[in-house]
């Protein structure tokens, strides 16, 4: 008796819904958290669901150009992460254990 | 030298930044003499801009000096600039000349008042401010110099402010001078709206050329003298000359005599071709109130009881006569007068503070008398100018006022008769005037007993730095006719160095009367005048020397017509209410719109501002919100998949 698994072939459809569950989980992410840390961490999800996205559409249309941008997201997704990263510590350090919610000195 | 015409009025200016700073150390009696000398410096720098004009030709005799652009905007280019030309020297000189005699006798009547050195400061910013507006080469500077006078004669006539009257006298001069001020700026838009310049020069060429319409003119020439009469004091805005009597002496012989007051007729002058194309309505109404203006401030002198206050009439009066000069077309005439009124009107002026000070600052005439034998220089001096004033020949102001009389006699005997009256009434009150404080028998003996612990009771003569001014203006005023006689072409000096301002074209300024009856019978007209002066001082002697007739001083001109509870009355009932409604106006309805959409904003940011809560998630929910609509408007209104 053999089990034939039989995986049916992926095809962009998936990879976009996977994008899209990503970009959802990591949007639902930054509306509803309050730690600061984990606030970056949504951001850095949606991003990489819309690199997702761009890859496969990339491959679905045949052009190079969505890949390119995906080497330009990340260039720019490394440079956020360094910078936000900076900021979050820093206000941590200063204000130990402090929310989301009680950064509100932009309140108008 | 001409180029320096500048330190005229820069000099006084610097005494007043001087003693701004150190006035306090240099105290009573040195910035005395430092104003003192600053303006007798002026009078030197005039002086050789005056000689220096006499060595050019008389057509060129008009010298723009330009320090600096001062209002460099769009078409509107007016520069700080001065102009030395007959007209302006000539006011000049008797401007810093008995600018300074006052200066130095103010030494003598100020000395020992707490506020000494302020007073100082503020007599040289005022004749700093009088040389600004005579040397002004356009409108604007004029007008520089006219606000400042305005100011600086609200500061000097309360400057002993707390005394409630002098207080209000201040307000009253400064809010009445306001009314004639509205007059000159009108005037300016007007000038620049027609001509595109504020030059004096240009807005007289094109009055000149013919370029100005006679109804523009017209409306010019009506707001400027309604300038004029709010600063020389005519109908119906002369009120705030007899209050200023609440200054210091020295300070009603500097408004009344040399400087403030005359502004408006030196304008009227500057701008004698506006007045020649203007409708001919212009010029005879403003004879009319000058010399209706000199019978009306006459009348009250008559009655009046304070030594001051006769003598403000007497120059609200005599005023009158210029005004009667500019609207005859006399112009050479009314600076003349303003003249030799500048001499003997200081000269009464400083006198009659020479009797306040030896009277130990009692002004009621009747309180005085038979001083002639305590203070002989003061009485001499006085009667000198009282001489002066009444007309009398040979003293300065016989020929001035007949040679007013001359041109109003030319141009509507009724005008001149009118004059004439005027001239009686004032030898008769001057006369009254003199018998009153010099002669007849002493009303003042009775106050030694009350003056006992001041010791010194007894009326004395005052101190030489004050009898000095007096002798030298007394001079003035014996030889001041000097410089226009009418014999001849040569004699008529003044008249010759003002030729080129007050007949700048063929048919424009000076009237002519060459070759009229009053011109052909010059001589009988002088002396008609000279009897009537003569009438008046007979009439006056009889009346209050000898006392053979009683009296006669009616209430009503003691209360001066009752004109100052008139305006009182209208201005504090129905003018109250109407000021009161353009107040509300403005405050609801002008400030209102302004007010109001500031409200407007102010409110609608309020309800902005709460979407700024600086809750991360909310910002970041209005961005996902905002890409969503962003993303359905492409896809469904724009149709791109």
């Amino acid at each position: 008796m053999s089990f034939a698994l039989t995986v049916p072939a992926p095809t962009e459809t998936w990879y976009l819904v996977l994008g899209a569950v990503l970009f959802g989980i990591g949007s639902v992410g930054v509306l509803v958290r309050r730690n600061p840390l984990v606030l970056l961490m949504c951001v850095e999800l949606m991003l990489n669901a819309v690199t997702l996205s761009f890859v496969a559409l990339s491959r679905s249309v045949g052009s190079i150009d969505g890949q390119t941008a995906v080497f330009f997201i990340l260039v720019v997704a490394a440079a956020e992460a360094v910078v936000g990263l900076g900021i979050i510590v820093a206000i941590l350090r200063r204000r130990p254990g402090v929310t989301a919610d009680d950064l509100t000195e932009l309140r108008g | 030298m001409l180029d320096l015409i500048w330190l005229i009025p820069a000099l006084p200016l610097l005494g007043f930044l001087v003693m701004v700073v150190f006035g306090r150390r240099l105290g009573d009696p040195r910035a005395g003499y430092f104003a003192s000398t600053m303006l007798a410096g002026s009078f030197v720098v005039t002086v050789a801009a005056f000689i220096d004009l006499l060595g050019t030709p008389a057509e060129d005799r008009s010298h723009v000096v330009t320090l600096f652009e001062w209002l460099p905007v769009g078409n509107l280019q007016v520069d700080m600039a001065f102009l030395a030309d007959p007209l302006s020297i000539a006011m000049c000189l008797f401007v810093t000349g008995v600018g300074t005699l006052i200066h130095v006798y103010a030494i003598g009547y100020m000395h020992g008042d707490p506020k000494f050195s302020k007073f100082f400061c503020y007599l040289n910013l005022f004749a700093c401010s009088m040389l600004v507006l005579v040397l002004g080469e356009n409108m604007l500077v004029t007008f520089l110099g006219w606000e400042g006078v305005g100011t600086c004669s609200y500061l000097l006539i309360s400057f002993w402010h707390t005394r409630q009257s002098a207080a209000t006298a201040g307000k009253k001069a400064f809010i009445t001078n306001r009314v004639g001020d509205w007059g000159f700026m009108v005037a300016m838009f007007l000038a620049f709206g027609a001509v595109g310049s504020l030059s004096f020069a240009t807005v007289n060429g094109a009055a000149i050329q013919g370029d100005l319409a006679q109804s523009t003119a017209t409306a010019i020439a009506v707001m400027l003298f309604v300038g004029a009469v709010g600063k020389s004091a005519q109908l119906p805005l002369y009120i705030w000359l007899p209050d200023a009597m609440e200054g210091p002496t020295p300070v009603s012989a500097l408004i009344h005599a040399a400087t403030m007051v005359t502004a408006g007729v030196f304008l009227m002058v500057r701008v004698n071709p506006i007045l020649s194309v203007a409708d001919a309505w212009v010029p005879t109404m403003i004879a009319w109130i000058g010399v209706g203006t000199a019978l009306f401030a006459a009348t009250i002198a008559v009655a009046q009881n304070d030594i001051k206050k006769v003598l403000a009439y007497s120059t609200v009066s005599q005023l009158g006569y210029m005004f009667l000069a500019v609207g005859t077309g006399a112009y050479v005439a009314a600076i003349f007068h303003m003249i030799t009124h500048a001499f003997f009107k200081a000269l009464l002026f400083l006198g009659s503070g020479s009797v306040i000070h030896g009277m130990h600052e009692e002004q009621d005439m009747r309180k005085m008398g038979r001083l002639y034998w305590l203070m002989p220089v003061t009485a001499i001096t006085f009667i000198i100018g009282w001489l002066a004033i009444a007309g009398v020949f040979p003293f300065a102001g016989f020929w001035s006022k007949d040679e007013i009389l001359l041109f109003a006699f030319a141009d509507n005997v009724a005008l001149y008769l009118v004059g004439l009256l005027t001239a009686l009434l004032t030898a008769y009150y001057m006369t009254r005037q003199v018998i009153m404080v010099f002669f007849g028998e002493a009303r003042w003996t009775d106050k030694s007993a009350e003056h006992g612990a001041h010791g010194d009771a007894k009326p004395h003569e005052s101190p030489w730095v004050m009898l000095g001014p007096l002798v030298v203006l007394a001079v003035l005023s014996t030889v001041g006719g000097f410089i226009q006689m009418p014999f001849s072409e040569t004699t008529e000096r003044l008249g010759r160095w003002l030729h080129p301002v007050v007949e700048p074209a063929e048919g424009i300024g000076e009237a002519h009367i060459d070759g009229s009856w009053a011109d052909e019978h010059i001589f009988v007209l002088a002396i008609i005048a000279l009897s009537v002066a003569i009438a008046g001082i007979i009439a006056a002697y009889l009346v209050y020397q000898r006392r053979r007739v009683k009296a006669v001083e009616p209430a009503i001109l003691e209360n001066a017509w009752y004109y100052d509870q008139t305006v009182t009355e209208l201005m504090g009932g129905p003018g109250r209410e109407a000021f009161e409604a353009a107040a509300w106006f403005d405050a609801n309805v002008v400030d209102g719109a302004v007010v109001g959409s500031g409200r407007a904003v102010r409110s609608a940011a309020g309800g902005l501002r709460r979407l700024q809560n600086g809750y991360v998630r909310a910002s970041a929910g209005v961005i996902s919100v905002g890409v969503v609509l962003l993303l359905a408007w492409l896809v469904i209104v724009r149709g791109i998949v």
